[in-house]
């Protein structure tokens, strides 16, 4: 067997993925937090105020980047859904299930800080265009997969049923996206859009695409950690995690 | 028909399926009776002004009949599941999807029929325009089925649940919410004198590829809820 | 540094969508903690069950 499938079948196994995924969180973390830093610093101190919307544009910093992860989360999620149900890795439902909070928390933190930028820019909390329509269709495909999943006793049967419904919701996200446009377009109502057409100052740029890659490192050191938790929870009548509970190690 | 065939297992399920609704055949009247409360409430919150009814009237209906579905969903595999005749359903050798397809039919037939039925009622008690009712009703055979195939799906996946009407509901917006946009949208531009076929080809196209492919999705939740 | 605040008179606006984003991303780092602790601890409550049930009915 060549080295990158016995890498595979190793980070597979759960007293693996549980040691090592220990060991890069509090990096992932750290590295997530120093690009933070940076991002906003660019954003917040070096970038010039906007020339229409003076300082309030420097929401897009935490708007955007959120706005990306929480779609970004979603396909990560399906995929791992789709992978375990048809080859029922149990280290894939596990990761599927997992980052579905993380994901409604970045979807959450998106709709708020879009309804607080639309305030002072558009004169409206909230507008019913086609993205943020579609974001707030996304917080509820994101609440019911984690309601499904808590609400089946099995916890493999749950993370099926609950993947499941994160993969009929992957093809339903473009749907809804097309027809709240045509929706939109019907009622002549406002076609707010919250990027405007001009090209963003490349001063404005970088700091977007820090954030963006600090957002990533975010959640995947979040996602370890939490799965984590999840795999001694499942994984409890096992040797290794028997040693965990006891602080013998993390028996791997 | 020969027994044991494909056809005759579908016909069974029909029958079995209709007689069980027929014996309960009050039962078929709760939707109904629930988009007729909803449809009251909105004038005694709105204004009785026929103008301002008429102009939301389409909307209303669709919102109302699609609640009162909502609430009906639950009955199509809950009294199976009571008496194991779904895990029987799963277990048969023919091919289940079919099998599923019989059922939301008859689910449609005895839940969102009679609502169909009673929707001239309801638009005339907001005033709906008279030309637009034709469309109102195009919009809804193409819905209504729309509405049981997805939500088949969903009930699937909450087979079983003992509380599970709040969590459905949850389910199921997301997928309701274009059917919704495209049925209401018809109607809209039916009542504003604008040409109203194209939302309607949209419903009808959306029907087809979810009658081939909704009874395929609630085999495989159903397979997983069941094990 | 009250102009940074004040973002050009629009800094309730920014520094609550920066207030939202860090305090969720608290939320976000602190639970799964408390809840490790917990699972951990259930864990081993289970294990001295088991400890104590073997002692008492020591196999044949």
């Amino acid at each position: 067997m060549n080295k990158l499938t016995l890498w595979f079948h190793k980070f597979g196994s759960p007293p693996v993925f549980h040691r090592i995924g220990g060991l890069l969180a509090p990096w992932l973390f750290a590295a997530a937090l120093v690009l933070m830093a940076v991002g906003l610093y660019g954003g917040l101190v070096l970038a010039p105020a906007d020339y229409q919307q003076s300082d309030a544009y420097r929401i897009i910093f935490i708007h955007v980047p959120c706005a990306w992860m929480s779609l970004f989360i979603y396909f990560f999620m399906a995929a791992n859904a789709f992978i375990a149900l048809v080859w029922r890795i149990k280290i894939s439902e596990i990761l599927a299930m997992t980052s579905a909070p993380i994901g409604a928390a970045f979807t959450a933190i998106t709709l708020a800080t879009g309804a607080l930028w639309g305030k002072p820019m558009w004169g409206t909390w909230w507008t019913w265009d086609a993205r943020l329509t579609a974001e707030l269709v996304l917080l509820f495909l994101y609440l019911g997969v984690i309601g499904l999943y808590h609400a089946i006793e099995d916890r493999r049967q749950a993370a099926r049923a609950a993947g499941f419904l994160a993969l009929v919701g992957v093809v339903n996200v473009p749907i809804v996206h097309f027809s709240v446009k045509w929706w939109n377009t019907l009622h002549q109502g406002s076609t707010v859009r919250l990027l405007g057409p001009s090209a963003i100052d490349s001063s404005m740029l970088w700091p977007l695409l820090v954030m963006a890659l600090a957002t990533k490192l975010w959640f995947f050191a979040s996602l370890f950690v939490r799965a984590r938790n999840d795999l001694v929870e499942l994984e409890a009548g096992k040797d290794w995690a028997r040693k965990v509970a006891l602080g013998e190690g993390d028996g791997a | 028909m020969k027994p044991g065939t494909l056809g005759a297992a579908c016909l069974a399920v029909i029958r079995r399926d209709l007689t069980l609704s027929w014996r309960r055949r009050g039962d078929a009247l709760n939707p109904v009776l629930f988009a007729l409360v909803v449809v009251t409430l909105f004038p005694f919150a709105l204004g009785p002004e026929p103008n301002q009814l008429a102009r939301i009237a389409a909307g209303i209906v669709f919102v109302a009949i699609l609640i009162a579905g909502v609430l009906a969903l639950d009955s199509m595999f809950r009294s199976d599941c009571d008496d194991g005749a779904l895990e029987q359903l799963v277990l048969s050798p023919h091919p289940l999807p079919l099998l599923l397809a019989c059922k939301i039919l008859v689910h449609w037939t005895t839940t969102a029929l009679p609502l169909i039925v009673a929707a001239p009622l309801l638009a005339e008690m907001l005033h709906l325009q008279h030309a637009v009712l034709p469309v109102l009703l195009a919009a809804l055979a193409l819905a209504t089925p729309l509405l049981s195939l997805l939500g088949a799906v969903c009930v699937a996946l909450t087979v079983g649940m003992r509380r599970s009407g709040m969590l459905l509901a949850l389910l199921v917006l997301p997928l309701y919410v274009p059917v919704l946009i495209f049925a209401a949208g018809a109607c809209d531009a039916a009542q504003a004198g604008l040409p109203y076929l194209a939302p309607l080809l949209w419903l009808g196209a959306a029907l087809v590829l979810a009658l081939v492919l909704a009874p395929l999705a609630c085999a495989a939740a159903l397979r997983i809820s069941i094990t | 540094m009250s102009d940074f605040l004040a973002m050009g008179g629009y800094g309730v606006y920014v520094w609550a969508s920066y207030a939202v984003f860090f305090v969720l991303l608290a939320i976000d780092f602190i639970a799964p903690r408390l809840r490790r602790r917990r699972v951990l601890a259930e864990l081993r409550g289970r294990l001295r069950r088991q400890q104590r049930k073997t002692q008492e009915n020591p196999s044949p």
